[in-house]
């Protein structure tokens, strides 16, 4: 048993094609972060502080749909969730609807040390956050030229599947990705961890979908959706968050280790096969003996992972070991 | 093999021992109403998700259950209500939270399912989606019954101890919180069981050609902070349905989110090959913890199930072959 790591940065169609200008400063934020976790790993911080600490970090790189760099509701605002979960206890702090705290994952870690509940949203989060004192912005700091850009070519070209005044098909009920520019427009951020005595701990954090409603909660925040930790594995998901929500996608790879007995790997890869739709998810997983996984069927996912073993991983499409 | 339509109603788990008789009676004689309400619908071959739907916004409107008219108050005196509804032979969802003026929820949640790209909102985002999509709105006044302004009354002077959320909670849980504990060993969510508003009310059906769907709503917990979000707008939480089966849960919402109540039913059936009443009383035992919880449960079989371990459970039950029964004690 040893410690291990996965980090993610959003899955989705990251085109094969993606120019290296693009490609080289997320790759560079990925490796920053993996580095981050293991360094205070190795310094035996607790997998919850591990989880959130890198998570932060991921919320404030702006190339990152998180913190600053959250795409942009059909508004033009910024409305960010968080989530984070422990396994061993099974608590967990959840948040949705922050439009000015920086990261929304230490304040979903407020939510769940300080709060009888766990999930608080919109104003009465906010107003928490600023009970707790923790820091805020305006909301344009969230804001990025590339982010106002993107929700331009959404409403272009989603105007019909987004547009919910009208009648619509039940096959194009769909949340539809757009512009293919590299950046994880359905993307999201998550880290998890276990430490040499089976800590576990799950964290995600996004700023949801591009061109999304006012008021839309996605999967990031809903526990056993896209967190979810126990004493047996930590799952961080990704991806088109109504199909992640239906297939309650991350407890589901705890349940099926649980319930029928299958390794880590081979219950991300059911969870990722057979319960989502291709070109809809990806997910990162640690389990309790420190093994790791990172499955997607989309066609990229931004990911880093590494054990105490020594193994480590740093990429973005389907890599050979896959 | 499919076995006929089933349902089942609940109007909350953690019932006060002391409900007065006529309360009791009160409660009994709107459950047989909606379960026959229920029934009715199902013999006319309504599809499950519209059964359900029908009988929560039943339960909704009646201000005696704790959703819709009849919500527990935040602590500022006012009506968040949240709900979800499920589709289980294609696991569509739809939820919604923190809604001041909808008349019912559990439509709003349906029409989140059915009428927009996503599976929750939330908010003024919901109440936007609500009068564009033209349902019934009515003053926040309307939810508030006097009843519960007494009890937010009641649940302040009991949660300014158990409660406060700025004192650093190291151990605290959603249950059983506190030296109070001690003082009144009958409590739900830190609140002595004489305060405390059951969560939730909800509806499971299995319709005769076999499809299970889940619905739940409820106005929270009383003296919530502003925002707070609990089990039942959580798919797999506090609602579920799937091919297998449909669940709505009630009780400690904290402890039912962190177990994944609801989906836990669907995932022991699922991957361990559970029956349905196996499953349900395996996760009212095994996964809840100290947490007080209770839920109701169909298979596409047409089998019912119910189970709870706090005192208590507003619920009631039918198939087709002719088996009903209402009821609130073990």
């Amino acid at each position: 048993m040893g410690w291990a790591i996965a980090l993610h940065g959003g899955a989705g169609d990251i085109p094969l094609t993606l120019s290296e200008e693009r490609r080289l400063p997320r790759e560079a934020a990925l490796r920053h972060c993996l580095h981050i976790g293991v360094t205070t790993l190795k310094a035996h911080q607790h997998p919850l502080d591990v989880v959130e600490l890198v998570v932060r970090e991921l919320e404030n790189h702006p190339n990152f749909n998180a913190g600053r760099g959250s795409v942009l509701t059909s508004a033009g605002t910024v409305e960010m969730e968080a989530c984070i979960m422990d396994g061993k206890t099974k608590n967990c702090g959840a948040v949705s609807g922050l439009t000015t705290v920086v990261n929304a994952i230490s304040l979903a870690r407020l939510v769940m040390d300080k709060t009888p509940h766990i999930y608080l949203a919109f104003d009465g989060a906010e107003s928490f956050a600023r009970e707790q004192g923790v820091e805020t912005v305006d909301s344009s700091h969230f804001i990025t030229p590339e982010n106002i850009e993107r929700l331009e070519q959404a409403k272009e070209a989603n105007r019909v599947q987004i547009d919910y005044t009208q009648p619509i098909q039940v096959d194009a009920k769909t949340e539809t990705d757009t512009a293919d520019d590299g950046d994880s427009q359905i993307g999201t951020v998550g880290c998890v961890a276990v430490d040499n005595h089976g800590n576990l701990a799950a964290a995600t954090s996004t700023g949801g979908l591009v061109n999304k409603m006012v008021g839309r909660i996605g999967d990031t925040p809903i526990i056993g959706a896209g967190t979810y930790a126990n004493n047996l594995c930590a799952v961080s998901a990704t991806g088109k968050g109504e199909a992640i929500i239906r297939s309650t996608i991350s407890r589901d790879v705890a349940a099926l280790m649980e319930f029928k007995g299958l390794s880590l790997k081979e219950a991300a890869a059911y969870v990722v096969d057979k319960l989502v739709p291709k070109g809809n998810a990806g997910l990162v997983a640690v389990s309790a003996t420190g093994e790791v996984t990172m499955p997607f069927n989309t066609t990229g996912m931004f990911r880093a992972c590494a054990t105490e073993e020594g193994y480590s991983e740093i990429g973005i499409w389907p890599s050979l070991q896959n | 093999m499919v076995g006929g339509w089933a349902i089942a109603v609940h109007g909350g788990a953690g019932v006060d021992p002391k409900l007065p008789q006529e309360r009791q009676e009160e409660a009994k004689k709107l459950l047989t109403r909606c379960l026959n309400l229920g029934v009715s619908s199902l013999r006319s071959n309504l599809p499950a998700i519209d059964v359900v739907e029908l009988v929560v916004r039943e339960l909704e409107t009646d201000p005696f259950f704790n959703s819709g008219r009849g919500s527990a108050l935040t602590r500022k005196g006012t009506v968040e209500m949240e709900a979800s509804i499920m589709d289980g032979s294609k696991r569509r969802c739809g939820a919604v939270s923190g809604l001041t003026t909808v008349k019912n929820p559990i439509s709003l949640a349906r029409l989140v399912m059915d009428k927009s790209p996503h599976s929750y909102l939330a908010f003024s985002g919901a109440e936007e989606f609500a009068r564009q999509q033209g349902v019934e709105l009515v003053d926040n006044d309307y939810f508030i019954t006097e009843d519960n302004v007494g009890m937010l009354k009641l649940a302040k002077e009991a949660n300014s101890i158990l409660f406060d959320y700025r004192i650093p909670s190291v151990g605290l849980n959603s249950c059983s919180v506190g030296a109070a504990a001690t003082d009144s060993p009958l409590q739900m969510n830190g609140l002595p069981i004489s305060v405390y508003a059951p969560e939730t009310v909800g509806c499971v059906v299995v319709d005769r050609e076999g499809r299970c769907a889940a619905a739940t709503s409820t106005g929270g917990l009383m003296n919530k902070m502003t925002g707070r979000i609990g089990d039942s707008p959580i798919i797999g939480a506090g609602t579920y349905a799937s091919e297998l089966c449909g669940v709505s849960c009630t009780g400690e919402g904290e402890a039912i989110i962190r177990s994944t109540l609801a989906r836990e039913v669907g995932a022991v059936m699922e991957y361990k090959g559970l029956g349905l009443q196996e499953a349900v009383d395996f996760v009212i035992k095994e996964r809840l913890d100290e947490g007080k919880a209770g839920l109701i449960a169909v298979s596409r079989n047409g089998e019912v199930a119910y189970g709870f371990n706090c005192v208590g459970m507003f619920r009631g039950c039918a198939t087709e072959d002719g088996f009903m029964e209402v009821g609130i004690w073990e």
